[in-house]
């Protein structure tokens, strides 16, 4: 590294990369090494500036960094190496990418005069990675390199935030060039939104005053925004009165313990925010994307609203369902915009009108959707998430889950008072995000409760992060609902199957308490609801990682539920279904959707 | 229960489809071109008609004209999609963008003799289009213009011996005195 006459500094390539991280704030990556990206490593080798975590496998490196970017806010940082290093990292770039999660992955690359001929462990990571990040880079001038690094950083986190591809080839690697630190020049052409246009906030604002039946539905981009706007919704909320519910990514944006919350809305959202969605007459949507988890049969979602919108991205606006107020900007302004217009109209809203909407809230809220019945012989999935949130309430726990029945049993039983505390695979529904995205909490957090709630099947999928929990100390808790099944598959067999559970049994499944001792780690099993509570406390009191073996109820199904193709107010409810109403429970042109 | 329809739906069958000429200015970067028709076809979208050239050297940008179909939610669709792209800069609809010029040039093969080829010839005139290739046996005509009459030509010179035909696609500008 040598400064020259007019101030510049020349560095090598891999130099520039430990700088360019330095320079961003960067404290952690999650990586492994490999023959294209072994300068970086030796550079990494020569500091003490950014730690590095060496994961086992890559798509384990971007789960743990998506999961240090939920929970702190900051970008995640991945570096892998070419070919097969690039093509694991993809199912981790897509869910950051369906999540609007901002990470920075670095990929080595063969070098330039290589690159097209088939090398060893070459790929087209630029044209691989390219629908399934929000932007991505190939570096082949050395000069370039830490622009490029900057830049990607800020596509990554700014407007809707995502993963970002820097694929740096070897020998840009070891050449020297020119070092430039981070630019405050507003980038030549990607300037996403802030502020929301005036003129739509006030106009949504007299909509929401004149409301009889409204509602919030609120979603990951309020996260996204920061805490100050789930603050700032609080306010707002509060201030209005109206009810509020939030997709599966914004969870902890409004706290569950507050009374206007109605819980998750969606297909295994709850009775009274699926009716309230559908019955409502003005719907104030806020940092989501109308999926059709959430809308269901789109003909008949929420047919009589007005339906307001906020979204930094506007090809999010009116993508699937026709929106009347469109705004786009920043959740963490325009929502302070929309307080400041709603306190300067200080509206008097229709108490009457709301009192009744109110009332029939309480009524879809007496139905009690997630009642289940519970056994004394025999744990009861649903139990044992209410167990531990109640064994784990006033500690500082973050949970991060897999994808199936048991990530939609934590969305139901474990509530959240505080955003950044929930890490789940909502978009992609990646099985195997679980453990990583926990090692990346857990780095972020170390001396907090990290716990992943998880499935027996999809903890397979990643079950060898559990390796790197045990290398760097990180005492994340796997907490497996095991029924010895992929529930969720085996759910929707059962509904749209006639009962043929093809495949969707493990016959061969490991004892997870051995597996835990095989890691290092420790290993728990509770099989009767008796015993649960103490195994639960023993867990949560280990200070090592920790592999909880939670046998549950083979056949539990996670109810309430939308069918496919149905509408919001035509729930399948648990405990009053009839052998019968399962069997009919999907229509014919419900069965060939997802 | 029982009714069809759901989220998959997208596309209501009572919306009429649009034709739109979309303007784009873009950074002249490698994988530009791959980024914005990766879109078109990750999304299935169509494109009818795409052409790309640099047209500021030193800004080093590109001005690609896409023209595409469907309907206005799609539409809508694809010009924010396209807009989000880092290298993009602007995305101009010129069809709702007051009046515009649209222009295609195509090079249009004829081979016949006798009566045919005379008629290839009087109909090149009447359409302003240039013989700039010939020989005993064909014509190589250079034709400028609007979409629609290229297609007429093309069609015309069909029965008169149409050997092969090159398009290069919709150049298209706004009227009047300001930049898009």
């Amino acid at each position: 590294m040598s400064a020259n006459e007019n101030g510049s500094v020349t560095m090598t390539g891999a130099q520039i990369v430990l700088q360019a991280l330095a320079d961003q704030g960067v404290e952690h990556i999650f990586g492994y090494p490999g023959g294209a990206v072994l300068p970086i490593y030796d550079e990494l080798f020569q500091q003490d500036r950014v730690k590095h975590i060496l994961v086992r496998h890559e798509q384990g490196a971007v789960h743990a960094a998506e999961g240090y970017a939920r929970s702190t806010g900051k970008v995640g940082v991945v570096l892998v190496t070419s070919g097969p290093g690039a093509t694991n990292a993809v199912t981790g770039l897509t869910d950051a990418l369906m999540d609007s999660i901002p990470v920075v992955c670095i990929t080595g690359q063969v070098p330039t005069h290589l690159i097209g001929n088939d090398a060893f462990q070459e790929c087209d990571t630029v044209g691989i990675t390219r629908p399934c990040t929000k932007h991505n880079y190939l570096v082949k001038d050395v000069d370039q390199l830490a622009e490029v690094l900057h830049e990607a950083f800020y596509v990554a986190r700014s407007g809707r935030p995502g993963p970002v591809v820097v694929d740096i080839p070897k020998d840009i690697q070891f050449m020297t060039g020119t070092y430039k630190g981070v630019s405050n020049s507003q980038h030549k052409s990607y300037v996403p939104p802030r502020e929301g246009d005036q003129a739509a906030i006030e106009a949504a604002v007299e909509v929401m005053a004149k409301a009889k039946r409204p509602i919030f539905y609120t979603g990951g981009g309020v996260v996204n925004a920061g805490p100050a706007a789930s603050k700032s919704l609080r306010e707002l909320v509060r201030m209005t009165g109206y009810p509020i519910t939030s997709t599966l990514m914004g969870l902890g944006s409004y706290p569950a313990s507050d009374k206007q919350w109605l819980g998750m809305l969606g297909m295994h959202g709850t009775f009274e925010a699926n009716n309230a969605m559908h019955d409502c007459d003005v719907m104030i949507c806020i940092g989501a994307r109308f999926d059709d988890r959430i809308t269901g049969r789109l003909d008949a979602f929420s047919p009589g609203s007005t339906k307001i919108h906020v979204d930094v991205d506007p090809s999010s606006i009116n993508k699937n369902v026709h929106v009347d107020i469109p705004i786009v900007g920043d959740c963490a302004y325009v929502i302070d915009q929309m307080i400041a217009a709603w306190k300067a109209r200080n509206p008097s809203i229709d108490k009457e009108a709301h009192a009744r909407w109110w009332d029939q809230i309480e009524t879809w809220r007496k139905r009690k959707c997630l009642h289940y019945r519970n056994k004394s012989d025999v744990i009861m999935p649903q139990y044992a998430v209410e167990r531990l949130f109640a064994l784990t309430r006033g500690k500082d726990t973050y949970i991060t889950t897999e994808v199936g029945q048991h990530q939609m049993w934590a969305a139901q039983y474990f509530h959240f008072d505080e955003p950044n505390r929930w890490m789940t695979s909502g978009g992609l529904g990646t099985m195997g995000y679980g453990i990583p995205a926990a090692v990346g909490v857990q780095m972020a957090h170390p001396d907090s409760l990290v716990i992943d709630i998880a499935g027996e099947a999809s903890v397979l999928m990643t079950m060898q992060e559990i390796s790197t929990a045990v290398q760097y100390d990180l005492p994340v808790k796997i907490f497996i609902l095991n029924n010895e099944y992929m529930g969720m598959v085996r759910q929707w067999q059962e509904l749209l199957h006639g009962g043929r559970y093809s495949h969707s049994y493990s016959e061969a499944l490991p004892d997870f308490v051995k597996l835990a001792e095989a890691y290092h780690a420790v290993g728990i099993r509770a099989e009767k609801p008796a015993e649960l509570d103490d195994a639960i406390r023993e867990m949560i009191e280990t200070p090592k990682p920790v592999i909880f073996d939670c046998v549950v109820d083979k056949t539990a199904n996670c109810f309430p539920m939308i069918p496919s193709g149905e509408a919001h107010n035509n729930m399948l409810m648990g405990d009053d279904l009839t052998d019968e109403d399962i069997e009919n429970a999907i229509s014919e042109e419900g069965k060939v959707m997802v | 229960m029982g009714q069809p329809g759901s989220a998959y739906s997208l596309e209501k069958p009572e919306q009429k489809l649009e034709t739109h000429t979309i303007s784009v200015l873009v950074d002249n970067e490698p994988g530009v071109l791959a980024r914005v028709i990766g879109l078109f076809s990750g999304r299935g979208y169509n494109i009818e008609s795409l052409t790309v050239s640099e047209t500021e050297h030193e800004a080093h940008l590109s001005r690609i004209t896409i023209v595409t179909t469907g309907t206005p939610m799609v539409i809508e669709q694809i010009k924010h999609q396209l807009d989000r792209l880092v290298p993009v800069h602007s995305v101009t609809d010129l069809t709702v963008c007051g009046e515009t010029i649209e222009r295609e040039l195509a090079l249009v093969k004829v081979a016949g003799v006798g009566e045919k080829r005379v008629e290839a010839l009087r109909l090149a005139e009447a359409f302003r289009a240039k013989a700039i290739d010939a020989s005993l046996e064909h014509f190589v005509f250079e034709i400028t213009g609007r979409q629609s009459k290229i297609e007429q030509f093309v069609a015309l010179m069909q029965p008169l011996g149409l050997v092969e035909v090159c398009r290069t696609g919709v150049a298209a500008i706004g009227r009047g005195p300001e930049r898009m």
